[in-house]
């Protein structure tokens, strides 16, 4: 196995991040584009994929096709299979969902799977995580470019069927979503011979419920009509999926950044971010900003410059920043000046001990108390876990507990050491999905970021 | 040849069934109902419309995966009744063929599915992190106060269900409540009253933001998208010379 050190470009003011690639893992397709970009800021407006991101146009066929949507696609599927994969490979697409795989290679997967029964395509859309609120936007303002996205994927990697899955709230996105659907097989966009091409493709849309079917081997066991809790991996999805049939299951904003990318070229994607981090993201920022809200921006964009130009600032301005969770719940925190040197793509906030996850920031400030943000986060994965591993089902008794403790001070100073050590327990268990992970990333941010408050609280406890 | 202990263990059984058979004809004379009748009354039955919405949805199943259309079965029965008694849960499993201890399972499992009646409008607030810090707990509490509930309980006239839940999908426009399907963000206890009193009177306010911004963009003005979206086409590759077929 060789390890490959990859040295980013020293860019002024900041600490050389560097990262390791091992062999395996997640490495970037061959023919992967790259650029010499080093300042990455604002896109401009022409550059953004999701148009329609507020719902302010027309979100049905007509609007859809006025904004680019549906155009040419006969002649994307006539150009085959192997190229769309080429176009993905070179782009540099990574999954949009949380994992950050390249598209390419986890496509291929499926596509050079041998089976008899067909595949099927599954796309992602249980957006459970707190602060992700992404996927919700596309499908209710932006349905069509699902719909194409769903058809040229799957037409690349084999599949005749598509089945979205959506979390079961979204049932006034989702009726958007059926209707754009309806409007595509009237028009023959899908069917027996999608686009008048002769290629056979349909789609479902079917609900589903609870957080833990956001994994991937859940999600296929809710659309089967089972209880959705996941399994081990072997057998992988790729050789025995829905009902047996290979598939894949990929986010919604991975598929629906697919036809701009064929439409405008892989090198207009790799192009846009760093390299190996190219395109561009859909970032939710909540919590304590000024003006929380959703925007599409390039990827590597300083983390600080994201929430001062579009979130009016962290409340009480920068110096009043206490932690940022940046890719959702399940990521570990980073702190404020961590936070005023980040870039938010995969590679930089991985060397910063945290993770892009699925874009979605949420901020602390100073003004609320961190002992109860991190008892709330804790407490969701209480309500989530499936209860299948023990570590992780005995976690989510074990550490809702302690953080109780530490918010009133009713603690012991050795019950500090007593979270480390049971998240590191979880760590090692191998549990079966990464609701574990999840659990240790809050239960080790609350020790590293706020092991004074909690000796405090329990000082101002004995006191008292 | 019997002595009177023999004859009377002899006896035992026919005695046992005389007293099971008198305990059974003086339950047939005190109660009306038994299973069988209770199951034809209570039997769950799809209205036409929906028998033919379940028709339509079945074929996009084959025959082999029918168990996939289990949740959305499951789902039409619950819109009908309002909520999902067993009887709809046997209805569906006979629907699909599959064992109604499997279809119950998977119904329990899923918290979409209320197996419990509740009130006409449920009244769910968000509580995870994003909303917790935009103030959800505030207004849990005037929720509370002003449906005079707490949470998991229904009102005793079946028009309010409170129930607490976790991220509802909208983290940005928080703090979030949902009532049955829509979703209302970026809620003040102003806004709130109004929308609970609105309800009480029976009239279902408009879902959405009610803070005047139009979905997700930043309340004080979009930063982004600010032209008009540029026409189909826009940087379109050259195909022609672009890979092979």
């Amino acid at each position: 196995m060789f390890r490959k050190i990859i040295e980013l470009n020293r860019l002024p003011g900041l600490t050389q991040w560097r990262r390791s690639f091992v062999a395996g893992k997640n490495d970037p397709p061959k023919s992967c584009l790259t650029n010499e970009k080093t300042t990455f800021g604002p896109l401009h407006d022409c550059d953004r994929v999701f148009q329609n991101l507020y719902g302010r146009h027309d979100w049905r066929l007509k609007g859809a096709c006025k904004r680019g949507d549906w155009y040419h696609t006969a002649v994307l599927l006539e150009k085959g299979s192997d190229w769309i994969m080429e176009q993905v490979c070179q782009s540099g697409l990574r999954g949009r969902g949380g994992g950050g795989f390249f598209c390419g290679n986890k496509w291929n997967f499926l596509r050079c799977a041998e089976s008899k029964q067909d595949k099927v395509l599954v796309m992602n859309c249980a957006e459970g995580e707190p602060g992700t609120c992404k996927d919700r936007e596309i499908i209710r303002h932006e349905p069509h470019k699902i719909i194409e996205g769903c058809l040229l994927a799957g037409f690349a990697m084999g599949c005749n069927r598509a089945i979205i899955y959506v979390r079961n709230r979204f049932y006034n996105e989702a009726c958007n979503l059926q209707f754009a659907l309806a409007e595509a097989y009237r028009y023959g966009l899908l069917g027996p011979s999608a686009c008048d091409t002769g290629i056979k493709f349909d789609i479902l849309v079917q609900r589903g419920d609870r957080y833990l079917c956001g994994e991937e081997t859940a999600l296929v066991k809710c659309l089967m009509g089972k209880i959705g809790r996941p399994r081990r991996r072997p057998p992988f999805l790729t050789e025995q999926g829905y009902f047996s049939h290979p598939c894949v299951v990929i986010n919604a904003e991975s598929i629906a950044v697919l036809p701009t990318i064929l439409r405008r070229g892989a090198s207009w994607w790799a192009d846009l971010g760093r390299s190996y981090n190219s395109g561009t993201k859909l970032f939710n920022i909540s919590g304590q900003v000024n003006s929380p809200c959703t925007v599409e921006e390039e990827m590597s964009m300083p983390m600080r410059d994201l929430i001062e130009k579009h979130a009016g600032g962290v409340r009480g301005g920068w110096d009043n920043l206490l932690a940022i969770f940046p890719g959702g719940l399940s990521t570990p925190l980073i702190n404020k000046q961590v936070a005023g040197e980040v870039l938010m793509d995969f590679e930089c906030l991985e060397a910063a001990g945290s993770s892009l996850g699925s874009g979605a920031l949420i901020v602390v400030n100073k003004q609320s108390d961190p002992l109860q943000v991190m008892l709330r986060s804790i407490q969701f994965y209480e309500k989530h876990t499936c209860k299948q591993c023990t570590y992780c089902r005995d976690g989510a008794i074990w550490l809702p507990e302690l953080f109780d403790r530490f918010v009133k001070g009713e603690a012991h100073p050795h019950e500090i050491d007593w979270t480390l050590a049971i998240g590191k327990k979880i760590k090692d268990s191998n549990p079966i999905c990464g609701l574990a992970q999840g659990q240790v990333n809050v239960a080790v941010s609350l020790v590293d970021n706020f092991r004074p408050y909690i000796e405090d609280r329990i000082l101002q406890f004995i006191k008292d | 040849m019997f002595g009177l202990l023999e004859v009377g263990l002899l006896a035992l059984p026919r005695l046992c069934t005389l007293g099971r058979s008198l305990h059974i004809t003086s339950m047939r004379r005190r109660s009306k109902l038994d299973a069988c009748n209770m199951y034809d009354k209570m039997k769950f039955e799809f209205t036409k419309e929906n028998k033919a919405r379940v028709e339509s949805l079945l074929t996009w199943y084959p025959e082999a995966e029918r168990q996939g259309a289990l949740l959305p079965l499951l789902d039409i029965a619950q819109r009908q009744h309002g909520w999902l008694p067993i009887s709809a849960v046997v209805a569906v499993a006979e629907v699909l063929k599959i064992d109604p201890m499997q279809a119950y399972e998977t119904a329990k499992y899923y918290t979409m599915f209320h197996m419990k009646p509740r009130g006409m409008y449920v009244v769910a607030v968000c509580t995870s992190t994003p909303c917790f810090l935009r103030g959800s707990d505030d207004l849990l509490k005037a929720c509370s106060k002003m449906l005079r509930l707490e949470p998991g309980e229904t009102s005793k006239d079946m028009q309010f269900s409170l129930k607490v839940d976790c991220c509802l999908g909208a983290c940005v426009n928080g703090p979030v409540v949902t009532i049955n399907d829509d979703l209302y963000e970026d809620l003040t206890e102003v806004s709130l009253e109004s929308i609970l009193s609105d309800l009480k009177c029976g009239k279902v306010p408009p879902a959405g933001p009610y803070s005047g911004r139009c979905s997700s963009e930043p309340k004080d003005g979009a930063t982004t998208l600010l032209i008009d979206p540029p026409p189909a086409g826009y940087k379109m590759q050259d195909l022609d010379d672009s890979g092979e077929k």
